[in-house]
């Protein structure tokens, strides 16, 4: 990647505090988001890739203890008052959440939504706000826009809910897109034209995109350069080529190996033994020791770096130099 | 893939000759209807249904997994709870050995749910959390009467044999992971020593990397215990790792069977073609150079299904007579039946169709 980065995050540490403790949900999480690329961040539930873009649009509730330096554009997100905050979030960051139906306002129509979003951060009629409205939701690949801008979300299709919500992200030329899950409440074959909407857009507008994600196939599908989270923190980092054939993880190599795959069959999978950690009393040491078929007794005693592996790859393990055999590779 | 391969191991291994290996069918299902009444108004009149599944025939076989497959609000889940009566069905027949179990008498039908169980899809919503696991396990057993102390030495069993330890018995659901919960509600299931277990989704509330323990789990009781599944999913590749044989149905019908490596191999339906080539696949060189077919919409609405084909609307193939005619689910190879007035022939793709047709097709570009 050249140039500047657009998002620059470093150390960045989310913990909530709860009755029986604090759960550190996001642990010394660095990463760069480069203008006009796609970073696809995967994990299992609760592996804290949701919780990290929340900390990005500081939506975070009261109760959590947020760490770190977030630089976007120039700017630390942490250090702005909310209403500075405000008018960056939904002009320059816009989020697309996973369930259209929990986002969107039922009360409201769709296009009243899209144009209270673009209202908020523009001095513009009412009147110019409605067509720009019709227009988005057309780039969307919304039939009718005109007649569905006058419907509410209840009268939308999940699909085409997911659609509204796309074009309300985009309806203020962001700079950053974050996705969470755009697509897990999807079907296939409404996820592909989901995906394919959210290229198109991504492409037209220039602006990157966040994709956070638990399938594997998304991201093979459509992310410039890949980051796997686990328990909290980062483990692997690099382009999807990296992550996908030249793993120097053995958590990721183990979650490639253990999902069934549709073009061949294999007769037994390989899983991964045990169940993620608790995040409220982490043990020391690396968290995926207990489940890693190479830990070593060091594994046990602290917390590995991310070191660098290649040009833009990075892993967190001790046994690095170990992991040496390319995988997966049937092209 | 061709179709009319010699007999030879990869055709056992492919399940297409399960049949001639095994003979007569454990569970035959005929025209199986099911339809959910709209009602509206002060008297809650009846003023249309839902019609969820409409027709469905399959046979299950001995030791068989036959895979259910379908986007959601296709009528599988409602199949599957049909099959066990679970849900009343409206017409049709599935007859366990010689026995109807759509007629069978209340206490008939107990008897017969030894021999036919189901798996849920949420552990968290399956499993009564104010009962410990011990009783949990042991409930089908205490129904059918078995004393309380040989009752105790089975769940224990039962509990070692699905991977958690006996002394886990005395906790409750709420102290397990989802995971540990599936291996639970498959515990139960196995109480009885069924020959047909139904799974519906059993594994899609999992993360990944539990997905493969409990996919592992459920093969080794298979082979243990001699079992049949009938095994419900939305995820193609889910599907793929444990069925011999795969239904595809949409709106309420199977419009696609066929062993599973024809099926994967060869489809022959232009929903199933759409539907595989919707799925991304876990390899960035493979999705590169993949083309992915766009559908246009959403699965229609099935209280008001399309006339003929329910898939036309959608399908970038079709013709007048798709929009009038019901295709019938017609054999077009051995063990291999589609529902389609144009079925696609073997290695012939639904793009080639669509371009030989002159007509314009949605192409992902990623």
């Amino acid at each position: 990647m050249s140039g500047e980065p657009l998002l620059s995050v470093d150390n960045l540490g989310v913990g909530f505090k709860t009755d029986a403790g604090v759960v550190q949900a996001v642990t010394d999480v660095s990463f760069e988001i480069y203008p006009g690329e796609v970073l696809a961040v995967v994990g299992e539930s609760g592996s804290g890739k949701s919780v990290t873009a929340l900390a990005l649009m500081r939506l975070h509730p009261r109760n959590t203890d947020t760490t770190g330096d977030l630089m976007f554009d120039g700017i630390d997100l942490l250090k702005l008052t909310d209403a500075q905050m405000r008018s960056i979030r939904g002009r320059d960051i816009a989020m697309i959440f996973q369930d259209p139906m929990t986002a969107m306002n039922p009360v409201f129509t769709v296009g009243e939504q899209i144009v209270e979003a673009i209202r908020v951060h523009n001095d513009v009629s009412k009147k110019v706000a409605w067509d720009r409205t019709v227009d988005l939701l057309q780039l969307v690949g919304v039939p009718e826009p005109k007649q569905r801008a006058s419907q509410h979300p209840h009268e939308y299709s999940g699909g085409m809910r997911q659609r509204a919500m796309i074009a309300m992200a985009i309806s203020n030329d962001p700079k950053l897109l974050i996705a969470d899950e755009p697509t897990t409440a999807l079907d296939v074959t409404v996820q592909a034209q989901v995906m394919e909407v959210l290229h198109d857009v991504q492409e037209a507008t220039g602006s990157a995109m966040m994709l956070i994600t638990h399938d594997l196939g998304l991201v093979a599908g459509s992310a410039d350069r890949v980051q796997v989270m686990y328990a909290s923190r980062l483990m692997e980092s690099g382009t999807i080529d990296d992550i996908f054939y030249e793993s120097k993880n053995p958590y990721t190599r183990a979650l490639l190996d253990s999902i069934p795959d549709l073009e061949t069959h294999k007769e037994r999978l390989d899983p991964i033994p045990g169940n993620p950690p608790s995040l409220l009393n982490p043990s020391s040491g690396c968290a995926f020791r207990p489940r890693c078929f190479m830990s070593a007794e060091e594994c046990a005693q602290s917390v590995p770096d991310m070191v660098p592996v290649g040009e833009q790859h990075s892993s967190r393990c001790f046994r690095v130099a170990d992991i040496n055999v390319s995988v997966g590779a049937t092209s | 893939m061709s179709v009319d391969s010699v007999v030879d191991e990869s055709a056992y291994d492919s399940g297409a000759l399960d049949h001639q290996q095994v003979g007569e069918p454990l569970l035959r299902v005929r025209d199986l209807v099911k339809d959910f009444p709209i009602r509206a108004g002060v008297f809650r009149r009846q003023v249309g249904e839902v019609q969820a599944v409409s027709g469905v025939s399959f046979d299950l076989f001995f030791t068989e997994t036959l895979g259910v497959v379908g986007e959601s609000g296709c009528g599988k889940s409602t199949l599957g709870r049909s099959l066990l009566r679970l849900l009343e069905p409206t017409s049709g027949t599935v007859m366990f050995g010689d026995e109807d179990v759509t007629t069978a008498s209340k206490s008939r039908l107990r008897q017969l749910r030894s021999d036919l169980q189901m798996v849920f899809q949420d552990p968290y919503a399956s499993l009564n959390p104010r009962l410990p696991i011990r009783d949990i396990v042991g409930e089908p057993l205490q129904i059918h009467g078995v004393p309380k102390k040989e009752a105790r030495a089975r769940v224990d069993d039962l509990l070692t044999r699905v991977g958690l330890l006996p002394e886990h018995g005395n906790r409750y659901p709420h102290e397990f992971s989802g995971g540990q919960r599936q291996r639970i509600g498959i515990a139960r299931s196995l109480a009885l020593r069924p020959k047909v277990i139904v799974l519906d989704e059993p594994v899609s509330a999992l993360d990944v990397s539990i997905q493969a323990q409990v996919l592992n789990l459920l093969d080794d009781i298979k082979d243990e215990y001699e079992l049949s599944y009938i095994f419900i999913a939305h995820d193609l590749s889910v599907v793929r790792h444990t069925s011999n044989r795969v239904a595809v149905m949409y709106l309420g019908r199977f419009v696609e069977t066929a062993d599973r490596d024809t099926l994967y191999g060869a489809p022959a339906h232009p929903y199933t073609q759409s539907l595989l080539s919707a799925v991304p696949v876990a390899d960035p060189r493979r999705e590169r150079a993949r083309k992915r077919i766009l559908l246009q919409g959403d699965v229609p609405s099935p209280a008001n299904p399309p006339t003929g084909c329910r898939f036309h609307p959608r399908c970038p193939i079709a013709q007048d007579i798709c929009k009038q005619e019901t295709p019938e689910l017609m054999e077009i190879a051995v063990g291999h039946q589609v529902a389609c007035h144009f079925a696609l022939g073997p290695g012939e793709t639904l793009l080639q169709r669509t371009e030989a047709l002159g007509r314009a097709v949605d192409i992902a570009s990623t």
